[in-house]
């Protein structure tokens, strides 16, 4: 057979197998070796909520897409391209996300009839049961190779089975002409205390990837060529890392200490345990017992002079409700990262979603406006973080940022800045008073109160969370409480002076204007170019990083558009959001609470629909 | 000294209570701290007073330091926010039964278990004073009040073994109306690395006046109480006629002279023995059980703090370290170049 090399724009893989299979660092290591190749990338962690669901259900399928290709990539892939099931269930999971014309390789040792009858196929022939028989189908021995790969390595044979997933990885290294070394450094980084480990792994990748070359079930190999991105150093980068990151990054801009008090949450997690590492940096980290202290640690903080931030996701951020008001209240700095997940309660914890943009604006007692940012994809969760970070010292106050589990968990390649290149953060630190210090007296130009540490002499201070006039001392003047309220609101609306202005992306005005925010911006993105390339040139988008307060030209720019049609993940909170802001307009809605992000196509149609 | 009392007065009006057991802490604290600066070599604006919600919270509002009044139950996570953030601070939280043992209970135990080098100073008045009239954590089993009008069916904590449950280091017991002891325990405090919890009985003139009479009054003081003090043995009484002494498992009372008593046989306390297996049997002393309620110093053993912990790690790693700053950070790892 004639071996043909293909050159394709993009392609997406999807890894699929048991939880405990380890498909999520399959799925890393491709991504890592691609990015590193100089592809574009993007991915897409899916996985249930148990560490090692129970083995051979469709429940406990875990699954990494990766998205990469030689042009722009903003998305991780509607439909893939080649799909990986390493058992009966997996298959049944995903063949829904195959594109007619998917490859789909298949471990031929897990599809016997206890692992079908486990997935609850109703007959012996899942591949035709699934309607897959015209997609390329490859069903590879991989268990039972992997082990007779390893059978010299002096590894037993539970654990030689358990590198099945390099070979796969193999596989697809071979199907898309990808080097083997940077997976191979990753080896050796990863089991330098454990050499033997380095030497199995290799082997196994190296297995797999020959075994593709040799059986001539592969026809075409294809080749991504690397993508034509800006020059500059890369690296690959998650949101939650680069959320980390950012805050580390204004904490050092500001010359403040950083101080994080958290408790674990999915998918906030990883935030904490990025900042964790970073004692080389200085950084504190304090585990709490539980997301209240994870927000009162950090206000006390916040007291005593550092660059405090707390990192939680939706149920924790209900917990920490009230100690908003309070990090309100006393205008003190705070970063309250929320990485947004599908609820109510727990709901789906693993799966995205935007659904807390009303608890964000919203949910505290009393009047108690905070300013929110949302970050719109993996990289970008490190400007957010540094600019939540300056706005929340520099104005002296709260603020939220949204992020999603799509994009905490998700990665793509990012261009490393210099420092130099982001600008200065100058907290209103006062180290001194002509007479007694006053810890509500305002500058002009924010809005702002000092913020004046313990330990300096002469600034003695109260605050807390009764209401106080301008000096300090507690207050229950109903004058007073009615301006101190709108002193405190007009503060946070004067941000919307810092920020910048709303830009719109495609046409400047126009039949539609498409709307979003936060982790959407890739798929409403590829979605206005999709519907560009059909001709449809009347239509812009306006995705928002400032959530609240919102850009000054808003309204300006829904004025430019026929119709405005807001696709979010929640069943309309910006939507409605928007209404109470600017009621002259009318707000079309596009809305999925499937804990899913958007497929690109049902943006493109809903838009199509109302053009 | 560099500081009277004067010195840590605010200039706001003490709002309490008249007849309200929370003015003799406060004075006794007052009074304290020109000494803790002359032992310490503090200055004023080193000291922060955090608080929670209730009577005793709005302490912080009348030291003329740096002050945080939290919200309800969060004063130990807030104080611990502080002293992490800034190690050098002298960091006191005040706070009540109900806020550090209901809805604070987890942040007290959290902080002491970390043994984060801050100073508690827990009001016990056994009633929510603040919402008029409920029973505490710390009220005892049958005590009529608005929420249990037939009589409480629930049993008390006693704070002292809960703070040696949670490995406290530190805990102390005072009588408010006891101002010098309070004073001296206060120093004991400030000197002290840890989590150094002091428990205050304290009356509640309003909703639960006269809780603590039983032991608080002049006339049965004496006989109802002993003042531990390190080294010493553990003498009480009118006429300090009485001492404590072992029999098997169980502390009992005995009486000098009599039995051929001395007071070589008497128990001589010892604070700083890190099995807090006396230190429990002390703090559960009661007059209920014919035996005097310990007050003084009960437990004072040294151990690494949090925070010490947290500078020191983090000193450690920076001296290894290869990445000093953020441009460093954002350059290490796998990384590939564009041209």
């Amino acid at each position: 057979m004639q071996h043909k090399v293909i050159d394709a724009q993009e392609v997406a893989i999807r890894f699929t197998g048991d939880s405990g299979d380890g498909m999520q660092l399959t799925g890393t290591l491709f991504a890592d070796a691609s990015a590193l190749f100089g592809n574009e990338i993007s991915t897409f962690p899916d996985f249930p909520a148990e560490i090692r669901a129970p083995h051979g259900l469709v429940a406990g399928v875990s699954g990494f897409q990766v998205h990469i290709g030689s042009k722009e990539i903003k998305t991780p892939g509607d439909f893939c391209d080649v799909l990986v099931a390493m058992n009966p269930a997996a298959l049944k999971a995903n063949a829904k996300w195959t594109k007619p014309t998917a490859t789909i390789i298949m471990d031929s040792d897990a599809f016997d009839e206890e692992g079908i009858t486990k997935a609850g196929y109703k007959t012996m022939n899942p591949v035709e049961e699934m309607k897959m028989q015209d997609r390329n189908i490859i069903f590879a021995p991989i268990s039972s190779l992997t082990k007779e790969s390893l059978k010299d390595s002096g590894l037993d044979v539970k654990s030689a089975i358990r590198c099945k997933n390099m070979f796969a990885l193999g596989i697809c290294f071979y199907m898309f002409n990808r080097p083997l070394h940077f997976t191979e450094e990753y080896f050796e980084n990863k089991f330098e205390n454990k050499p033997a480990l380095i030497e199995v792994n290799k082997k196994v990748l190296r297995d797999g990837f020959h075994y593709a070359g040799n059986i001539h079930a592969i026809p075409n190999t294809y080749q991504i060529q690397p993508a034509k991105m800006p020059k500059g150093t890369y690296r690959n980068i998650n949101g939650n890392q680069a959320t980390a990151w950012g805050l580390i990054a204004a904490a050092e801009k500001a010359g403040r200490p950083l101080f994080c008090g958290s408790y674990p949450i999915t998918p906030a997690t990883s935030i904490l345990e990025e900042l964790a590492l970073r004692k080389d940096l200085g950084v504190k980290t304090l585990q709490c017992e539980d997301e209240i202290a994870g927000i009162c640690t950090s206000i006390g903080a916040a007291y005593a002079g550092n660059f405090a931030v707390t990192t939680t996701s939706g149920p924790g951020l209900s917990l920490k409700s009230e100690a908003l008001g309070l990090a309100m209240i006393t205008e003190l700095p705070l970063v309250v990262v929320n990485v947004q997940r599908s609820g109510p309660s727990t709901g789906i914890p693993t799966k995205t979603e935007q659904t807390d943009l009303y608890q964000a604006l919203y949910g505290r007692n009393g009047e108690c406006p905070i300013a929110i940012i949302a970050a719109h994809s993996p990289s970008h969760c490190f400007e957010s973080a540094f600019y939540a970070g300056k706005f929340a010292m520099e104005h002296m106050m709260p603020v939220i940022l949204l992020t999603e589990g799509f994009l905490g968990n998700g990665s793509e390649p990012w261009r490393i800045s210099n420092m130099s290149d982001y600008p200065s953060i100058t907290p209103p630190v006062v180290t001194q008073s002509d007479g007694p210090f006053h810890p509500f007296k305002r500058d002009e130009k924010r809005l702002a109160r000092q913020w004046a540490f313990p330990g300096t002499s002469g600034l003695e201070h109260r605050v807390g969370g009764l209401e106080k006039d301008n000096n300090g001392s507690v207050s229950s003047d109903p004058l007073v409480h009615e301006r101190m309220v709108g002193e405190r609101a007009a503060k946070v609306a004067k941000l919307a002076d810092f920020i910048p202005m709303q830009e719109v992306l495609g046409a400047q005005s126009g039949d539609i204007l498409i709307v979003g925010w936060g982790g959407t911006y890739g798929h409403l993105y590829t979605a206005l170019k999709d519907l560009e390339e059909e001709g449809h040139t009347n239509i812009g988008l306006a995705h928002f990083d400032y959530i609240f307060p919102l850009p000054k030209n808003t309204a300006e720019i829904f004025g430019r558009f026929k119709k405005i049609i807001v696709c979010e993940l929640n069943s309309g909170q910006f939507a409605d959001y928007l209404r109470t802001k600017f009621p002259q307009y009318h707000y079309l809605q596009r809305n999925k609470v499937q804990g899913q992000p958007f497929i690109v196509t049902e943006i493109v149609s809903a838009v199509k629909a109302i053009l | 000294m560099l500081y009277t009392p004067q010195d840590f007065k605010s200039n706001q009006e003490v709002k309490w209570c008249p007849g309200c057991g929370d003015y003799a802490i406060l004075a006794a604290v007052q009074r304290a701290m020109p000494e803790i600066c002359e032992s310490l070599g503090y200055t004023r604006e080193r000291f922060v007073f955090a608080s929670g919600i209730g009577c005793s919270s709005r302490f912080p509002y009348y030291m003329n330091t740096y002050g945080f009044h939290g919200i309800h139950g969060r004063a130990s996570a807030i104080a611990t926010g502080i002293k992490v953030a800034n190690p050098t601070l002298s960091v006191w939280q005040i706070t009540g039964d109900g806020d550090a043992m209901a809805i604070g209970g987890n942040h007290l135990i959290h902080a002491i278990r970390r043994n984060i080098d801050i100073n508690i100073l827990l009001f016990n008045n056994q009633i929510y004073g603040l919402t008029k009239g409920q029973y505490s954590p710390t009220s005892p089993l049958g005590i009529v009040t608005k929420t249990s009008p037939f009589g409480t069916v629930e049993h008390p904590f006693n704070p002292g073994s809960l703070v040696l449950g949670s490995r406290g280091t530190f805990f102390a017991r005072s009588l408010d109306v006891e101002m010098k002891l309070t004073q001296e325990i206060m120093v004991a405090s400030a000197q002290h690395d840890g989590t150094a919890v002091t428990e205050i009985l304290q009356n509640c003139v309003i909703f639960n006046d006269g809780t603590h009479s039983g032991i608080t009054d002049k006339e049965v003081r004496g006989d109802r109480t002993i003042v531990l003090r390190h080294g010493e043995p553990m003498i009480f009484g009118k006429n300090r006629e009485k001492g404590l002494m072992l029999d098997g498992l169980q502390i009992v009372v005995a009486t000098i002279g009599q039995n051929g008593v001395t007071e070589k046989d008497l128990l001589v306390h010892d604070a700083h023995v890190p099995n807090p297996g006396i230190h429990m049997m002390l703090v559960n002393m009661s007059p209920d059980d014919g035996l005097p309620l310990a007050l003084g110093v009960i437990r004072a053993v040294k151990d690494k703090t949090y925070d010490d912990n947290v500078r020191d790690q983090v000193i450690n790693i920076r001296k290894k370290a290869d990445i000093k700053c953020m441009d460093d950070l954002l350059r290490s790892g796998a990384t590939w170049e564009v041209e």
